[in-house]
């Protein structure tokens, strides 16, 4: 044996799952969030939580997506689900404890996972589109027409949340909401971090990218796609059972094509495949959202479609940026919907020199990077 | 029971028209096109305008919003759609949604949110009985037009020069270009008349679908549906997929009004598990 | 000798061609078996039908005298049957040390354990290690598969293969795309696989099927043409009009 050779492969595969110092930084700033002083105005607390069970919702995706490879317009039908049990136990009294309350919800929304993860497995993009599609509908259907349990249309009205433990109960500012949404985030994300790192991670990103291949090399596939996508339907689940306990409401939007459609965009700003995506994009979203709905509070759609539509013609950053531009450039100009998608037209149809010169712009911040690098030798890489 | 049976056939023959543009664009370029229902929506809302506002006939209005729609899409086409062909299936998804946004946020704007109606003429309002069926004469209209239009569409398919390179381009692209058939032009037109079609179908449908500016999101399950059963490699597939669908739709909605809306989904699904390649299409393919 | 992999009258029907039209095959334990074939002969279909890939239309499989024809893929390999592509098969993303230690685990069962660290156990670092090192993939075995040179890319499709311990190996044109320079290492790889592991070889090249097999099968057209020890082979009129043109001597 060689065993210099077996520990630097040691190293390696150590070093791929070790914490990175920017890890660290991140959760300090989310978990130091808690404290009172950090932010000054207490009604951030709100759309803090909202980050919080957007980011866990956002999470459970990238697991199926980003680590499987499989496309879904309909997770909003274990998020839904989560969300409806949780406030149904809250509502009638079945379970008062908030934290069982969630995993139980959260378990409820695995057994669906695991039930319709069978008509996944096979077929195209499409096929998987339109099943995960049909689900989310069947769901929100069956909310929609059983109004004596879920309350119909209007909403579950009259939820009331326990303390947490017995112990903390949820204060006016949300406060307590947020704590408890951050830990849980927190706790189910360490979780997440270890499986894609495991073995069984590994064998999923395997699948995502040759399935044949990794058939052919022993791995029981569609057992793994069982698997994740059980998983990933109680983290959404959870997500949606932390919005029913902190809003103490759940209702028929829960399972809504928007909130899918959303969940998208989020992985879409923030990048699939490293499970940071899922945040990074909830922050993002949240922050865009909250945004744009000041300006426009009626038609913000508008704008977070065109977001969309220019972050798949031009990539994340250049894409976000022209968005931006053209959303700065309407308002200065006070232009109609109707000439900001002319501008969006023209732009299509300059498309390949808009392209050609944000590729030099590429290369031009390419070679000022490594100017700035070679001038500083202490921020030179590692090797692996 | 016959007229639910003829309430069916007149749906499902809507679905036909609005979808078989979104199916050729499929099996064509393998493009996932969630905006279709937004050309479908923009013909609704053009014919609007024209019928209830300018005072245009019916018919005239009709056949303008085939024409703009058209043009609509072949203009989006050229300039925006061309752009994300090459991209997978999920950036094409969103790319699509978010054009549906921008058009749901843009119509509610100029026409309000409310649901609206199109002036039909009065010699289609209203119904008649024929062998004890009752003919809702706008629904007979519907299946009168759309059952040309499938007629005229299988005939350009299989018996002009373009509908033979429009079949070799679906069939494999790769090859169709290599024999020097312009497959990006075949696409650009065929998206065009598609699009066309659906603003068609959208000003037709408005009467029984209803017409407000989150129709896209709403129908939208059904063209895919449509596409998705009926495969994408031919007209008769998506046709008969149609027919199902819009027949166990409203017979669903009639006899279990409770479960409706559930039977098209668990149909749908049922049907994937069973062939997933969907009802119609082809065994092999892609 | 007992044969270790044999097909009884197999056959796959496309639409109306008949790809394999009952082919019967019987593989020895540790045999150097080459299948030869004009292009288009369905050797690669074979291949497809004996690793699961494709479900035959008739016919029957049998690894080591279990009856194999209708177990999933995944489940064949379990019992040792294993194969690689004529075209690449890899996972562009992982790198070599990954992509060996995920076969490698696999065949020790640990590769759906999910609450374990990848890398913390030793055995099978030191196996990568091993097997890299026979594959001469030492020097990039951090490099992402998909920015490796095709000859290494090659190297690891057939590492893959053998990491997953197979007691029948299937080669489908191990040598193909492969530029000059780097065919060496291939087919010395070839010649240095473990004698107790038996190897079914498909290829063209005419040179590799001479110096390494010990009994070839002719396919054309779906069917057996014939089949004996390459000297044999070689000899007859039959393969030669077949092969029309082509030389068959080393």
């Amino acid at each position: 044996m060689q065993p210099a050779a077996v520990e630097k492969v040691d190293r390696y595969l150590a070093g791929r799952a070790r914490w990175g110092a920017l890890e660290y930084v991140f959760w300090l700033l989310a978990l130091a969030s808690i404290w009172h002083g950090y932010f000054h105005l207490p009604e951030r607390y709100l759309i803090l939580t909202e980050i919080a069970w957007l980011g866990l919702f956002a999470l459970s995706l990238d697991l199926i997506l980003g680590y499987a490879g499989i496309i879904s317009l309909g997770h909003a039908a274990f998020f839904g689900l989560g969300s409806y049990v949780a406030a149904l136990l809250a509502k009638h009294g079945i379970i008062n404890e908030p934290v069982l309350a969630l995993v139980v919800a959260g378990l409820a929304a695995a057994v669906l996972g695991f039930a319709t993860s069978f008509l996944v497995l096979r077929g195209s993009d499409l096929a998987r589109l339109m099943v995960t599609l049909g689900i989310a509908l069947i769901m929100r259907e069956i909310a929609n027409q059983i109004p004596e349990v879920t309350g119909g249309a209007d909403g579950l009205q009259g939820v009331t949340i326990a303390p947490i433990l017995g112990t903390f109960a949820f204060d006016i500012f949300g406060h307590v909401a947020y704590t408890y949404c951050l830990i849980v985030l927190f706790v189910l994300f360490l979780l997440a971090r270890r499986i894609v790192h495991s073995p069984f991670g590994l064998s999923l990103r395997a699948v995502k990218g040759n399935p044949l291949r990794s058939s052919l090399v022993g791995i029981a596939v569609d057992r793994r796609l069982v698997a994740i996508y059980t998983v990933a339907a109680f983290y959404a689940g959870v997500a949606g059972a932390l919005l029913a306990q902190t809003t103490a409401f759940a209702s028929l939007d829960v399972f809504s094509f928007e909130r899918s459609a959303d969940l998208l965009l989020v992985l879409i700003i923030g990048g699939t495949g490293y499970l940071y995506g899922g945040l990074i994009g909830a922050v993002a979203f949240k922050l865009i959202q909250d945004s744009l709905a000041t300006f426009d509070p009626q038609y913000w759609q508008y704008w977070i479609g065109l977001l969309l539509v220019f972050l798949v013609l031009f990539g994340r950053i250049y894409g976000a940026i022209i968005a931006a531009l053209i959303f700065a450039v309407a308002r200065w100009l006070q232009l109609s919907f109707f000439e900001c998608a002319l501008i969006m037209l023209a732009i299509g149809l300059g498309y390949g020199h808009i392209q050609k010169g944000l590729k030099l712009l590429d290369g031009a911040i390419a070679r000022l990077v490594g100017h700035a690098r070679s001038a500083t030798p202490m921020l030179a890489h590692r090797k692996p | 029971m016959l007229t639910i049976l003829f309430d069916g056939v007149a749906y499902g023959m809507l679905l036909f028209v609005l979808a078989c543009g979104l199916s050729v664009t499929l099996g064509l370029m393998n493009f996932v096109n969630l905006a279709h229902g937004a050309f479908a929506m923009a013909g609704g809302y053009i014919t609007l305008v024209l019928v209830n506002r300018a005072g245009l006939p019916f018919f005239a209005g009709l056949a303008i919003a085939f024409l703009v729609t058209a043009l609509i899409g072949a203009l989006f086409e050229r300039t925006l759609y061309v752009h994300v062909y090459n991209k997978n299936h999920l950036d094409q998804v969103l790319f699509t949604i978010g054009l549906v946004f921008m058009s749901i946020a843009a119509v509610d704007y100029v026409m309000g949110s409310q649901q609206v109606f199109i002036r039909i003429p009065d010699a289609l309002q209203g119904r008649f009985e024929l062998f004890g069926i009752g003919i809702g004469r706008y629904r007979l209209l519907i299946i009168v037009v759309c059952g040309l239009l499938t007629v005229a569409l299988q005939l350009i398919l299989s018996g002009t020069r373009f509908g033979s390179r429009l079949r070799a381009s679906v069939d494999d692209a790769r090859v169709a270009r290599g024999l020097g058939i312009n497959v990006n032009g075949v696409f650009a037109l065929t998206f065009a008349f598609g699009s066309g079609l659906a603003g068609l179908g959208g000003a037709l449908g408005a009467e029984i679908l209803g017409l407000d500016p989150t129709f896209p999101l709403k129908y939208m399950v059904y063209f895919l549906i449509v596409v998705t059963v009926g495969g994408s490699s031919s007209i008769i597939g998506p046709f008969l997929a149609a027919l199902l669908i819009g027949i166990a739709d409203v017979a669903g909605k009639y006899y279990v009004p409770k479960f409706g809306a559930f039977v098209i989904y668990t149909i749908m699904i049922v049907l994937l598990i069973i062939r997933p390649q969907g009802l119609f299409a082809r065994a092999a393919g892609r | 000798m007992a044969a270790v992999l044999e097909t009884a009258a197999l056959e796959k029907h496309f639409g109306g061609i008949a790809a394999v039209n009952g082919v019967s095959l019987a593989v020895e334990k540790g045999a150097r078996h080459a299948l030869i074939g004009p292009n288009g002969a369905g050797k690669t279909t074979v291949i497809n039908l004996l690793t699961g890939v494709l479900r035959p239309s008739a016919g029957r499989i049998l690894l080591e005298g279990r009856d194999i024809t209708v177990l999933e893929p995944h489940k064949r390999v379990g019992l040792g049957l294993t194969r690689t592509f004529q075209i690449n098969q890899l996972f562009l993303d992982l790198t070599p040390v990954e992509t060996v230690g995920l076969a490698i685990s696999e065949r020790m069962g640990t590769g759906a354990q999910w609450w374990r660290l990848v890398g913390s156990r030793s055995p099978v670092t030191e196996e990568i290690v091993e097997i890299l090192g026979r594959f001469h993939l030492t020097d990039v075995m951090f490099e992402r598969t998909g920015n490796l040179p095709y000859g290494k890319q090659r190297l690891l499709e057939i590492a893959l293969a053998i990491a997953c311990r197979p007691q029948v190996l299937l080669l489908d044109e191990p040598a193909a795309g492969v530029p000059e320079a780097e065919r060496h290492d291939i087919l010395a790889t070839v010649a240095a696989l473990p004698a107790d592991v038996t190897v079914v070889l498909i290829e063209h090249d005419m040179d590799l099927v001479f110096s390494f097999a010990d009994r070839i099968s002719v396919l054309v057209n779906g069917t057996l043409l014939t089949e004996g020890a390459p000297d044999e082979v070689a000899r007859d009129p039959r393969v030669k009009a077949v092969y029309l043109g082509e030389s068959l001597n080393a």
